[in-house]
């Protein structure tokens, strides 16, 4: 393999680089992040995805290639998902003392998620298989995939809408509510986990971990009530 | 950490073996993330046990959202049609969702006197 023409066309079909290159992409956009003071707008998430985009565009390699070898870090989100019940176990005596505020919440947020993303599209023009990508994009990725597939959308656009509302709740999250001053971790917290998952909670836990904690309760109750309700909202839309 | 993470590929596993079996709407992870609450809640003591697993899991929780994300590279057809208005609503959901969901909490737990934590 003296030929590095014919040693990149090993490497480039070998699961081993792509899942390489997208761990590589994430530490460097964790490091440019924590660089930047933490900066909304710097989301190790979105610096990652774009270090990728470019990396595969410079290689012209079609994404089907390159998760070959990333569906290793993608098939994590399964037991990701499992796990998060020992969170939830952990803060049962704060779920049980906030339980009527949470429930409330939790009905608002994703009924207003959803309803208010489908208006908007329908609104602008949007239909068909797109639309019925967007229903579940504020529920955690594996969750939105298996909702989507199951509406019949397009689950790999499900999976970038739901990464796009992840980063878009990051980043809004903190100004929004500071503006509005409000003071209650826990509301704060509930309410990005309902309306931004994995990402918001992440984001949530860089803050103060009361907000991290009820974001990762509000990430998994939302993940159960987005599985029932969107294929009862679609009826509206269908 | 390796019978932990055997501990939730089993309720994964069960959880999507109900799914399709029973062909139902909420995915496979979620009724695991169920299953496993309700063990715990009847085992305690394997909450403890699991937890640094289950941490270390979910501290890199945003990493494993990054080969989905990728996924724009194939929709770029999608987004170049559709892109404004996806993201107007993307970004108009996420606000009024963050703002209803903090609204109705903090109305709750007002009307509720549910206490405040710490």
């Amino acid at each position: 393999m003296n030929d590095p023409f014919k040693l990149w066309s090993y490497l480039a079909q070998e699961p081993l680089l792509w899942l390489t290159v997208t761990l590589a992409a994430y530490v460097i956009a964790d490091w440019i992040s924590a660089r930047m003071g933490e900066h909304p707008l710097a989301n190790p998430v979105l610096i990652a995805i774009l270090i990728i985009a470019a990396v595969l565009g410079v290689s012209a390699t079609p994404y089907e290639t390159y998760f070959e070898g990333a569906q290793f870090v993608h098939f994590m989100l399964g037991p990701a998902t499992v796990a998060l019940a020992v969170p939830l176990h952990a803060n049962l005596g704060r779920v049980k003392r906030s339980l009527a505020p949470m429930a409330v919440a939790l009905l608002a947020g994703s009924l207003t998620a959803m309803l208010s993303a489908l208006g908007i599209a329908y609104a602008l023009g949007v239909r068909g298989e797109a639309l019925l990508s967007l229903a579940p994009k504020s529920a955690t990725a594996p969750v939105a995939l298996g909702v989507s597939e199951a509406i019949g959308g397009e689950p790999t656009l499900t999976a970038v809408l739901v990464i796009l509302t992840g980063i878009t709740g990051a980043i809004v999250a903190t100004p929004l509510l500071n503006a509005l001053s409000v003071k209650d971790w826990r509301a704060r917290g509930f309410a990005v986990g309902v309306a931004a998952h994995g990402i918001g909670t992440a984001h949530a836990f860089r803050i103060n971990s009361t907000a991290g904690a009820f974001s990762g309760i509000g990430m998994g109750l939302n993940a159960i009530l987005t599985a029932i309700l969107a294929p009862l909202v679609m009826t509206l839309f269908g | 950490m390796i019978r932990n993470i055997a501990i939730l590929l089993v309720f994964q596993l069960a959880g999507e073996t109900l799914a399709r079996g029973a062909a139902m709407s909420v995915p496979g992870p979620v009724i695991g993330l169920g299953a496993l609450f309700l063990t715990l809640l009847a085992v305690p003591g394997l909450a403890e046990r699991m937890r640094d697993t289950a941490d270390g899991l979910l501290a890199h929780l945003s990493l494993l959202f990054v080969p989905a994300g990728v996924g724009v590279t194939a929709h770029l057809a999608t987004f170049a049609d559709a892109g404004l208005a996806l993201a107007a609503a993307l970004v108009g959901s996420t606000v009024l969702a963050i703002l209803a969901g903090v609204g109705a909490f903090v109305l709750t737990a007002r009307l509720t006197g549910a206490r405040r934590d710490e």
